[in-house]
């Protein structure tokens, strides 16, 4: 097999198993849908103060579109890995004549698929429901943003599992981590009821960034549809990701 | 670990017997190219492990200690991942009736026994059809029956012309499966040889035990005809009989605790100087 088609190969057990696996397709599928619906129940007929007034189902659209991305990609690898990892699959993969990059690639692949198949899942609720028009003339920004910010948070996820000791610490980490960043980044709760401080602190976090240069693609006001300060943000925590899962990512298991 | 040193023939099936802490693992991740040693020479199939690469590892193929599978994915569907790495795989099916799963071909491997969790790892290794074979305590933690489908994969190994280098620390599974031992305990080769000779049995001393009245007496002698000779004419001169006579030679499961005994434990056995105890 050439080694694109060996990715290809890798990339077609990688979804059967992610599909397959209940936790992995809940986090990433079910609970961005079920949290955008109660979301837009709660705050129906609200506006939020940003960009002169958005409507509230408008502004969740392309938050949880943020958080969706960041589960299909940083969450799902660190915990996917961690948990191959233990189980020493990994290693048991490295014994054989696959190169390692290849299986890298069929897992970013996997993200990067899941976290589309989100996206256009989410915008197809937003518009059936809430009558949120999709920002067809703004794909090329959109689609930039999703590059760089599906890019970073592979990467970030990948250096995560580093940090992981274990597969019972997989889940809390990656929580711990990523659940307070999206209170604080107007995920959650809408930005103008934040205290301004509160999204200073978030912006030198990537999840805030990505947030923001994903709304200014998607509800495209009067400001610029590509946030570029922002992806810069996301991009340098990306490169700051993979040269730490370069050093530190292992193969073997870390217990036993 | 210190002087490991082991030719192992193509063809045979070589077993590596010693306790747990003895050093197995280590070994065999050297040869695996897993581990980096600190010194010595390793040659794999004319490679150095350390610097071999993907035409090598074409030609190897691994059962780790503890490998779990992706419990999302089915028999047929695991070998199928695994047969994609390598240019030449053995036939997918073929490899499911070598390993004996033809009726669980399409379940998932979360719901399979252990014994055939551990056939379709094998499976795995096997799937590039690999000249040699490392399987690392394939049987540890298993029940009688499922030791016993491991083995028979195992001994189907033999049959296909592989070379299987077989770690291990139960001595009757390298008595069945191995064409040839070595024992090593404590970072060092303390014996080798085929099953049959291992530990020069037929030289070690026997044991005679019998009673006489209330007291049990036991006699050990590496003259044995002789010793018996004495004792029988002895008591067949008195009229007596020699009540609970029985004749043990070592085993070789006893050949083998007193080959990895610690270090103190053999000096007392063998009643040497305390202090002179091999360091």
């Amino acid at each position: 097999m050439s080694s694109l088609a060996l990715v290809a190969h890798q990339f077609r057990y990688d979804q059967k198993a992610f599909w397959r696996n209940p936790a992995a397709v809940f986090f990433t599928v079910m609970f961005p849908v079920v949290v955008f619906l109660i979301l837009a129940v709660v705050f129906d007929g609200s506006t939020v103060a940003v960009d002169g007034g958005v409507e509230a189902t408008t502004y969740y659209v392309p938050a949880i579109m943020a958080l969706s991305v960041i589960s299909a990609t940083m969450q799902t690898l660190a915990m996917t890995l961690v948990i191959a990892r233990e189980d020493g699959r990994l290693k048991r993969g490295r014994g054989t004549p696959m190169p390692a990059w290849v299986f890298i690639a069929g897992r970013i692949g996997n993200s990067i698929v899941v976290a589309v198949l989100m996206l256009a899942l989410l915008a197809a609720i937003g518009g059936a429901l809430y009558s949120v028009p999709f920002p067809w003339s703004h794909l090329p920004e959109l689609l930039l943003t999703l590059v760089v910010g599906a890019a970073s948070f592979c990467c970030l996820g990948i250096a995560l599992t580093a940090a992981i000791p274990s597969q019972d610490a997989a889940a809390p980490i990656v929580n711990a981590l990523l659940l307070p960043l999206y209170f604080l980044s107007g995920i959650f709760i809408p930005e103008d009821e934040l205290p301004g401080g509160v999204i200073d602190f978030a912006n030198h976090f990537p999840v805030r960034p990505f947030f923001e240069a994903f709304f200014s693609a998607y509800v495209p006001g009067a400001g610029n549809a590509i946030a570029w300060h922002e992806l810069t943000v996301v991009g340098i925590w990306g490169v700051a990701g993979l040269l730490l899962a370069i050093r530190f990512f292992r193969w073997t298991p870390r217990s036993g | 670990m210190r002087g490991i040193d082991l030719e192992v023939q193509a063809g045979e099936v070589f077993a590596f017997l010693g306790p747990n802490g003895a050093g197995k693992t280590t070994t065999v991740e050297i040869l695996e190219g897993y581990r980096k040693r600190s010194g010595g020479e390793v040659t794999v199939l004319g490679e150095d492990p350390e610097k071999a690469g993907r035409e090598w590892r074409e030609r190897i193929g691994i059962v780790l200690q503890s490998g779990r599978l992706d419990p999302y994915l089915t028999v047929r569907e695991s070998l199928g991942l695994y047969a994609g790495y390598y240019r030449a795989p053995r036939p997918i099916d073929e490899v499911i009736a070598l390993i004996g799963l033809e009726q669980k071909a399409d379940v998932r491997a979360s719901k399979l026994s252990g014994g055939q969790q551990r056939r379709l790892d094998v499976g795995m290794a096997l799937v590039g059809d690999p000249e040699l074979l490392f399987l690392d305590e394939p049987t540890t933690g298993f029940d009688p029956s499922a030791r016993r489908q491991a083995w028979d994969a195992i001994a189907g190994l033999r049959e296909l012309g592989k070379t299987v280098f077989l770690t291990t620390h139960y001595m009757d599974e390298a008595q069945r499966l191995a064409d040839r031992v070595t024992i090593i305990a404590d970072g060092e080769i303390v014996a080798r040889g085929t099953p049959e000779d291992l530990g020069d049995r037929e030289s070690q001393p026997a044991t005679i035990r019998y009673r006489e009245g209330e007291r049990e007496v036991s006699v050990e002698t590496t003259t044995l005809v002789q010793t018996l000779h004495e004792l029988t004419g002895a008591a067949l001169a008195r009229g007596e009989d020699l009540d609970g006579l029985e004749v043990t030679r070592p085993s070789l499961e006893d050949v083998y605790l007193e080959l990895t005994a610690p270090p103190e434990e053999a000096s007392v056995a063998e009643d040497g100087p305390a202090g002179e105890a091999p360091k």
